[in-house]
């Protein structure tokens, strides 16, 4: 693995979500739903800080991420431009770290112009800045973690739409499933209380910063990343 | 420089490349002859990294495509069949990247990008998306795209198909500029341009290697008979017929009448125009045509592909 092919990667894949609106567009739509869901009640709760913003924002991911993530593999394949990317002097390794970073980075600017909630509210308020660091923290981990499995949902077919219902499935899980311990058997909810990213998550975003949860984190990603690596080389 | 050996791919059931063992020098311009589905893209795809063999392997000097495959893909360029180009990238900011990638100086990155537009006559789309290209400039695009590192093996699946007759006799001269110095290796299912570029063929059928040889070596031993077509007119079909049949050598005469003449296709195990020249003589008929049907390589693909059908 070079670093300067991973950045050729990168260079190139970032560039391109804006060659297409849809970058645009997800961002905007993320903006737009983040934003009304978060100041719709922030004023009747009035309270200054951003626990309810975090709170919504997993389940936004679930849907976004995939939407930036869809087209990374499954459109290299439908076009057959993986035929010249295959045969370039390029790991595999490099192509699927270069493509991760790329769309992480387009997360992580979508997330970006939230900052300003986090500005606007210190100035009506005395913003506890604690959680909102972790909030951050906690959601840079988190999309990664989305991102990665969107790009392995995105390798596994030619089409943008199964790899979009297939990413959106396994992220929407992952979330949810910390709402559904309830209803499973008592001796296997600490094993699923662990397995979803909502717990992690939350004990992040309230500003609580444990060396676990960011390991989840950075093994989830590494796992989907190496399982597209692994469903690369066997593409035949 | 190249050395395939033993190399069977199947897709599921279905056997593609058959047992292929083939060996390229260096500095030879090959084309890679065959019907649709007769292993031509898999063997090079093998060949530039993109497939695994189920069996076998190649050698690029000396580097196993599967041990080595980083190092033997910077020896190679390849532009695969209808190049596929990242159709919403600028021309020039494609073959930037894919300089980029291949490694190539910043200081020299400008030059080889003009040089390689000059080369492949893309100047005056460089500032245009890849989709709004026809095909023939994406063909091109892709043959800069393939040559960006000036690598010693150029590896090309159908170069040509689907430009026009200009853009083709462009490319084939590009190819054989090339080839003057680099191992060119070309697929294609247009016999002349096989015969017009290549130094040596090899026609594939059903993932075996049907023939190998020089143009002139293929003509020489295939095992194609001697064509004669006659025209004749005044003379009666009947008779006609069965003189020209009764010459030593002929194996078969079929006779078309149109407009009181006689149009004569002979099958012969040799070069029997004399003969068939003198024995017309000796009649009142007037001969209009005598010709001998040059053993074409479409004759001897035809011969060859059609074994075991």
């Amino acid at each position: 693995m070079s670093v300067k092919s991973i950045l050729t990667v990168f260079k190139r894949e970032f560039r391109s979500y804006f060659f297409s609106p849809i970058a645009y567009i997800i961002m905007t739509i993320f903006l737009v739903i983040t934003g009304w869901f978060f100041f719709s009640t922030f004023f009747l709760a009035g309270r200054a800080d951003m626990r309810d913003f975090f709170n919504l924002l997993p389940l936004i991911f679930a849907f976004t991420i995939p939407a930036v993530t869809m087209r990374v593999f499954a459109e290299e394949y439908r076009s057959g431009s993986f035929e010249i990317l295959a045969t370039l002097p390029l790991d595999k390794k490099e192509i699927v770290a270069g493509k991760f970073f790329a769309a992480h980075a387009l997360t992580l600017l979508m997330i970006a112009p939230t900052l300003i909630y986090a500005i606007s509210i210190s100035t009506i308020g005395s913003l506890d800045w604690g959680p909102v660091i972790g909030g951050y923290l906690g959601a840079i981990l988190l999309s990664g973690a989305f991102t990665a499995i969107g790009i392995f949902a995105s390798s596994l077919t030619h089409n943008q739409i199964v790899a979009f219902i297939i990413s959106v499935s396994i992220s929407f899980f992952l979330t949810v499933i910390d709402n559904m311990l309830i209803l499973i058997p008592g001796f296997l909810v600490g094993f699923f209380q662990f397995l979803g990213t909502g717990y992690h998550f939350g004990s992040i975003a309230k500003g609580v910063i444990d060396s676990r949860d960011i390991i989840y984190f950075l093994s989830v990603i590494f796992i989907a990343l190496y399982s597209s690596y692994l469903v690369n080389m066997e593409k035949k | 420089m190249i050395s395939i050996q033993e190399l069977t791919k199947y897709y599921d059931d279905v056997c593609a490349v058959n047992n292929m063992s083939l060996d390229i020098p260096e500095g030879q311009i090959m084309g890679l002859l065959g019907p649709n589905g007769a292993g031509k893209s898999t063997t090079l795809r093998i060949l530039t990294g993109y497939l695994p063999p189920s069996e076998g392997t190649i050698f690029v000097n000396g580097l196993d495509v599967r041990k080595d495959p980083i190092e033997a893909k910077k020896l190679i360029g390849y532009l695969p069949e209808s190049s596929p180009i990242y159709p919403d990238m600028l021309v020039y900011d494609y073959l930037d990247y894919i300089a980029q990638v291949r490694g190539i100086d910043k200081s020299v990155k400008t030059k080889r990008l003009k040089d390689l537009a000059g080369l492949c006559g893309i100047r005056e789309v460089m500032h245009k998306p890849v989709s709004s290209l026809s095909k023939g400039y994406k063909q091109r695009v892709g043959l800069a795209l393939a040559m960006m590192s000036d690598p010693r093996i150029l590896v090309l699946d159908e170069p040509t198909s689907g430009l026009d007759p200009n853009q083709i006799a462009e490319i084939r001269s590009i190819i054989k500029e090339i080839g003057k110095e680099k191992t060119v290796i070309f697929s294609t299912h247009i016999l002349s341009e096989a015969e017009a570029t290549c130094d040596r063929i090899v026609i594939v059928n059903k993932g075996k290697i049907a023939a190998d040889g020089t143009m002139d070596e293929l003509k020489s031993s295939a095992r194609a008979d001697q064509k004669i077509s006659l025209s004749l007119r005044d003379a009666g079909r009947d008779e006609a017929e069965k003189v020209l049949a009764g010459i030593d050598g002929v194996t078969a005469v079929n006779c078309t009448e149109k407009e009181g003449q006689l149009d004569f296709s002979l099958d012969a195990v040799r070069d029997l125009r004399a003969e068939v020249f003198q024995t017309v003589k000796k009649r009142d008929w007037i001969m209009l045509e005598l010709l001998q049907e040059k053993k074409s390589l479409e004759n001897i693909f035809r011969i060859l592909t059609s074994e075991g059908k």
